[in-house]
Formats: C-alpha cells, sequence, structure tokens
C-alpha cells in the first residue's frame, strides 16, 4: 500500500545554511508518526515545507489522500495543501485571538464551502444553508475536543491548555487525513498532556486521521507513536519503533551526548 | 484624594505649562504703537487652567488603569452595544427614534443643516467602506480616497459627455471602483502594514496628480461643472427640495451599505477578512487563499468609495482634484480608528462626530481646529478602541439539538 505521505530526500537551503539535508519520512494510513530531535535540529522547518510555507530546494513531496492518485506538493501555496487534506497547528499558538472559539474552528471550513460574495450579500438559500452546516459541523467539532463550553468567547481567552486544544479542532474542521502537530504538548501539565494523549489516539482510532506530530515530552511520543524518527541537524539519524529508538546509540549520542569512556 | 504629592505634581505642571505658553500667550508685540505689552492676566487663566485639568487628566488616567485591571481579572464588562442588543424593547425603541428622526430631521431644519448631514452622510459610506478594508481585514489602506475620486470623476465626465444620469451613473461608479480597487490590491498583495500604507498613500496621490495635470481628460484643476443632481423621473426642483432629495438618497445609501456589509461581516468572506487581519500565515494554512480574500476586501472597500464619489459629485455639481487631497484620506481614516474599528455603529458615528463636530464648532471661530484636534488626541489617549468596540457574533444554541437561532 501506498504511504499516505512520502517525503523523499528534500533538502532545504536558507543561503548558506542547510537545514534539510536529504531527508526521507513517510506515514502509513492510520499511522502515529512522531518527528523527535535536540532544538534546532530542523522539525519545524521540515513541516512548513511540507505545508508549503516554505518551498524546498530539493526533493519530493508526495501525498496520496484515500482514493485520490498520489500527487507531488512542493511548491504549492499553503491554503492549497490544506484544501489537499493536510491540516497543520503551530508550535506557538497561532489562533484568531479576536474571534470567538466558534468562529475560530468556522475558518476552518472556508476550503470547504463555496458562498462568495454575492451569495453573502444577498444571503441566498444556499448561502444561508451552507452557513448553517459551517455552524453544525463547527459546534460538533468543538464538542468531540471538549471546548463547547467556551463557544463564544474570545479565544485568546481561553485557558492555555484550551487554546491548544482550539488549534487542533481548528486544523480538524478542514476535513484533514492526515493531522501534522507541532509540539501539541508544549506548555502543558501533566493533566493536560494526559488528556491530549487520549484525544490525539482517539483522533486517529475513530476518525482515521493519520498524526505526524514533533514533540518534546518523551513520555508522551513514546505511549502514542507507531514509528518515531529522529533528525539532528537537518539530518535523520535514526528512525523505528518507540523500543528501537529508545536504544539506539546515535539518538542517545544526539540527545546526551558523546559518551567519553566508550 | 489631594495628597501634597499630587499638589506639588500639579504645581509643577502648571509652572510648565505657563512657561511653555508664555511666548504666545502674555507677550503681544504692538507694532503700530512700538509697544510690547504684557498680558498677565493670561498667564493666571493657563495657570489655573492647567492645575485644573491636571488632576482630571489624573482622575481619567486612573480610571482607565482600574478599567485595564478589571479586563485582566477577567471582570470585563459587555460592551455597550452588546448590552443593549441584549435587551430588545430597549434597542426597538433606539432604532425607532433614530428613525424618526432621520425622517423628519430635513423639515425641521434649515437647507444649511441638511447639507452638512448630507456631507456626513457620504462620510458615514467611505468610513463603512474603509471599514472593511482596514477594520475587518486589517488592511491600513490610506490611499483610498483615490476611489472616492475614481467614482466622483466618472460620474461628472460620463454626465459631461454622454449626458449619462445619476442612477445610472451610481452602480457604474461602484463598479469602476471595485475594479481600480482590484488594480491597486494586485501589486500590493504581498505587502502589509507600514509598506502597504506607503503604497496605498503613493496610489491615492498618483490618481490626484493625473486628475490634476491630464487637462485633457480631467479639466486639470479648474474641475468640472455643471454636473446633474440626482433626478426624480424628470420633475424638476427646486435647490430646497433637492437638497432635501439628496439627503434621503444618501440615507436610502447607506442603509443598503449598513445592510450589505453587516451580511458580509458575518459570512464566510467577513470571516476570513478578519482571520487575515488577525493572523496572516494561520490563516493561509487553514485553506484560505490570501490573494482571492486581500482582492475582494480592497475591491469591496472601493466599491462604496466610488459610489460614495458619484452622490458628492451630484451633490456638489462641482468637482476638481482639491476635493481628493491625502487629508480626506487621513479624515476616513479617523472615522474608522475613532468610531471603533470593525464596528458598524461605532464607524457611523465616528463619521457623524468627526464631520459634524467641526461644523458645530465654527462658533469658536479660530479655535475650532484646534478643539478638533485635542478631541482627537483625548479619545485616542483615553478609549483607544475607538467610540464603540466592535463585538464578534455571539451564537445561541438550544439545548443540544444545535439548531442556531440566533
Amino acid at each position: 500500500m501506498e504511504p499516505i505521505l512520502d517525503v523523499k530526500s528534500i533538502t532545504m537551503d536558507f543561503g548558506g545554511l542547510r537545514a534539510l539535508d536529504r531527508l526521507d519520512l513517510d506515514v502509513q494510513k492510520g499511522e502515529i508518526v512522531a518527528l523527535i530531535g535536540p532544538n534546532g535540529a530542523g522539525k519545524t522547518t521540515f513541516f512548513n515545507c511540507i505545508t508549503g510555507l516554505y518551498s524546498p530546494t530539493r526533493g519530493d513531496i508526495l501525498i496520496t489522500p484515500p482514493g485520490k492518485k498520489t500527487e507531488r506538493i512542493n511548491g504549492l501555496k499553503p491554503n492549497h495543501v490544506t484544501e489537499r487534506g493536510l491540516a497543520r497547528t503551530f508550535q506557538n499558538i497561532r489562533l484568531f485571538q479576536n474571534m470567538t472559539v466558534l468562529e475560530n474552528v468556522m475558518i476552518g471550513r472556508h476550503c470547504r464551502t463555496r458562498t462568495g460574495v454575492a451569495g453573502a450579500m444577498l444571503r441566498l438559500k444556499s448561502a444561508r444553508e451552507e452557513e448553517q452546516t459551517i455552524v453544525d459541523h463547527s459546534r460538533a467539532i468543538l464538542e468531540r475536543i471538549g471546548l463547547s463550553q467556551f463557544v463564544n468567547d474570545l479565544s485568546k481567552n481561553l485557558p492555555y491548555g484550551a487554546q491548544r486544544r482550539l488549534e487542533i479542532a481548528r486544523a480538524m474542521a478542514t476535513d484533514p487525513f492526515l493531522l501534522l502537530l507541532d509540539e501539541p504538548a508544549a506548555g502543558m501539565n501533566a493533566q493536560e498532556t494526559r488528556e491530549l494523549d487520549n484525544l490525539i489516539k482517539k483522533i486517529c482510532d475513530e476518525d482515521g486521521i493519520s498524526i505526524l506530530l514533533i514533540e518534546h515530552d518523551m513520555k508522551l511520543v513514546m505511549s502514542l507513536s507507531d514509528r518515531i524518527f529522529v533528525m539532528d541537524y537537518g539530518r535523520k539519524i535514526a528512525q523505528g519503533t518507540p523500543e528501537e529508538i529508545k536504544n539506539d546509540p546515535e539518538v542517545i549520542k544526539a540527545y546526551l551526548g558523546e559518551d567519553p569512556d566508550a | 484624594m489631594l495628597t501634597f504629592a499630587e499638589i506639588k505634581r500639579s504645581v509643577l505642571v502648571s509652572l510648565w505649562f505657563m512657561f511653555l505658553t508664555f511666548p504666545i500667550m502674555v507677550v503681544r508685540v504692538n507694532p503700530i504703537e512700538e509697544v510690547v505689552e504684557w498680558r498677565w492676566r493670561n498667564l493666571i487663566v493657563i495657570g489655573a487652567g492647567s492645575f485644573a485639568l491636571s488632576f482630571v487628566w489624573r482622575y481619567m488616567m486612573a480610571r482607565k488603569e482600574a478599567g485595564l485591571k478589571r479586563k485582566e481579572a477577567g471582570g470585563e464588562k459587555a460592551p455597550l452595544v452588546r448590552r443593549i442588543m441584549d435587551r430588545p424593547r430597549l434597542s426597538r425603541s433606539i432604532v425607532g427614534l433614530v428613525v424618526a428622526f432621520v425622517c423628519v430631521f430635513p423639515f425641521l431644519f434649515s437647507t444649511y443643516q441638511v447639507t452638512i448631514m448630507s456631507t456626513a452622510l457620504i462620510y458615514v459610506m467611505l468610513g463603512l467602506g474603509l471599514n472593511i478594508v482596514i477594520g475587518l481585514a486589517g488592511l491600513l489602506d490610506l490611499g483610498y480616497v483615490a476611489f472616492y475620486a475614481v467614482g466622483a470623476y466618472s460620474y461628472a465626465l460620463l454626465n459631461f459627455h454622454f449626458g449619462v444620469g445619476f442612477w445610472i451613473a451610481l452602480p457604474l461608479g461602484g463598479l469602476l471602483g471595485a475594479l481600480f480597487g482590484v488594480l491597486l490590491g494586485f501589486p500590493v498583495l504581498r505587502l502589509r502594514g507600514d509598506y502597504l500604507a506607503i503604497v496605498t498613500l503613493g496610489f491615492g496621490e498618483i490618481i490626484r496628480l493625473i486628475l490634476e495635470n491630464w487637462n485633457e481628460f480631467s479639466f486639470g484643476p479648474s474641475g468640472i461643472a455643471g454636473i446633474s443632481r440626482p433626478g426624480f423621473f424628470g420633475i424638476d426642483m427646486s435647490l430646497n427640495t433637492a437638497t432635501i432629495y439628496v439627503y434621503f438618497v444618501l440615507i436610502g445609501l447607506v442603509i443598503l451599505t449598513v445592510f450589505f456589509v453587516n451580511r458580509l461581516q458575518n459570512s464566510r468572506i467577513g470571516r476570513a477578512w478578519v482571520a487575515l487581519r488577525e493572523d496572516e500565515i494561520a490563516c493561509q494554512a487553514m485553506g484560505i487563499d490570501k490573494t482571492k480574500t486581500k482582492l475582494t476586501a480592497f475591491a469591496l472597500g472601493a466599491t462604496w468609495a466610488g459610489m460614495a464619489g458619484v452622490v458628492f459629485a451630484a451633490k456638489t455639481t462641482f468637482i476638481n482634484p482639491a476635493s481628493f487631497t491625502f487629508l480626506e484620506s487621513a479624515i476616513i481614516l479617523s472615522i474608522v480608528v475613532l468610531g471603533g474599528m470593525g464596528s458598524i455603529p461605532g464607524v457611523i458615528l465616528g463619521a457623524l462626530v468627526l464631520i459634524l463636530l467641526p461644523e458645530y464648532l465654527r462658533a469658536f471661530s479660530d479655535y475650532r481646529m484646534i478643539l478638533f484636534g485635542a478631541t482627537l488626541v483625548l479619545m485616542m489617549v483615553f478609549r483607544p478602541q475607538g467610540l464603540i468596540t466592535g463585538v464578534r457574533r455571539v451564537y445561541r444554541f438550544q439545548g443540544d439539538n444545535g439548531r442556531n437561532e440566533s
């Protein structure tokens, strides 16, 4: 079976700096894959390349949405990548702060709906019906993610953990087949992290959305992931199941430094 | 509380002001009798005045700080508009009063009053149009007056050369405005913030300079005179009736504008604009086409400026490039910022205040522009969010069946 995301040897140069160096990564359907590595390893750059914020210097990014043909998405605009079914969250929360929680999620429905200027001004029947489905759908997502008590609050007034979850809700509203989470547990306490763990598993199992996540919380990564990719200095240094990664000498070296006695 | 420290501070403030204003307020050289007059009384007035005002200033500052603290603590009071909207009977009676006043206004007051009110209504339209671009989509446009000029000149020239009537020119002016909006939009798609502001400023000046210098096309600085007033099934109207008629045409257009802008801002398109304002990168990552969204904002904002321009040309029957200077853009921008970005009632109130205030301040003759400026400064210090804060729509759900009933 084709992997739903197949990244082949991508390289990203910023001037003389090589942020990504011939990196390979793949995600199979229904899988939770983690991407880990020390700070500055190039993980977020990798996300930005996949989601169209950067255009990689070399290499191929291939996606195979369920029931559709394989497509190369290098250099597509971010909104077109999202339309094809890849949605992401951000490491430093980027919610629409002065919009309500519900509206934030409704924005996610934008690329799945069609109402234009004329439809909106004249409030045609089709526009009204579409608006109603947007509201219903968004509300259902909020219910699932456990944010329904905040519906009409401005998103900037939400507690931190809820803001992180709202980012996930917003991304889910775009109907993705692959969700890219950039440090979803950053800054969360133990309780919130446990809830997040359950939430991510639920999204993967029940909604059939595959997940690629960057995370520093090793407990969460080990508990969630089917497979782990480890990066350092823009290169992939290891890949495998959580068990394999735990005992990989390269990974231990990257995280803890060289053992002088060895 | 009056403490010694506060009194000391106020005394210092008043001394400082007396020193600052000494050369202009106290010393006067009388060139005819060749003497210097010393107006010591002014000094005392200024000293006492600034002493008292510094207390008021500190009191207002303290109030503002307290307000901010309340906000941080989460005990924020709902905005006034929301509190009024939450009480349907009150809001209905307010709307009723406003409608009644609007209808009888031209019959109660003089033609002069009706004329300045019509001018204010044109600015309401302009403000609501610019509110789309700045308040909703967050694109700082300093050349907005260019679209106003496009509308005005398209009616003036069509009327002059082909005798096109007002009611045909009105949608045409809107369309031409939109076209120019897109023309400006394309080159500035990559820009935002300060850079966008400077480019749009340049665009506004280009349009004005073209109108000023291309004599064969626009008749240069001498402008175009004798533009037809709006017609009403070919009936001849006296100046007085025509003024009242323009007033009602404007009322109609303002209502139409409010109607459409309100629908737009609570639609899929309007949400995309606000998302673009809030965070451009997240907005794209959520699947919104940045290009399309920016262009629609520019085009729709310009549409209303174009229509307002047509009405302006028809109302004054004479236009020249002097009506479309950067100052106009700045005033429209002030209307949006002072009224409250993204708030329709705010922008309407802002336009009325900013346009009518200088007119009614004529009683203060020489001082009216100082008062006007001081009002703006004080407003921005104590109420930076504008007269009426924009509120996001509240969705109400009944029980668990998920119906949206608002």
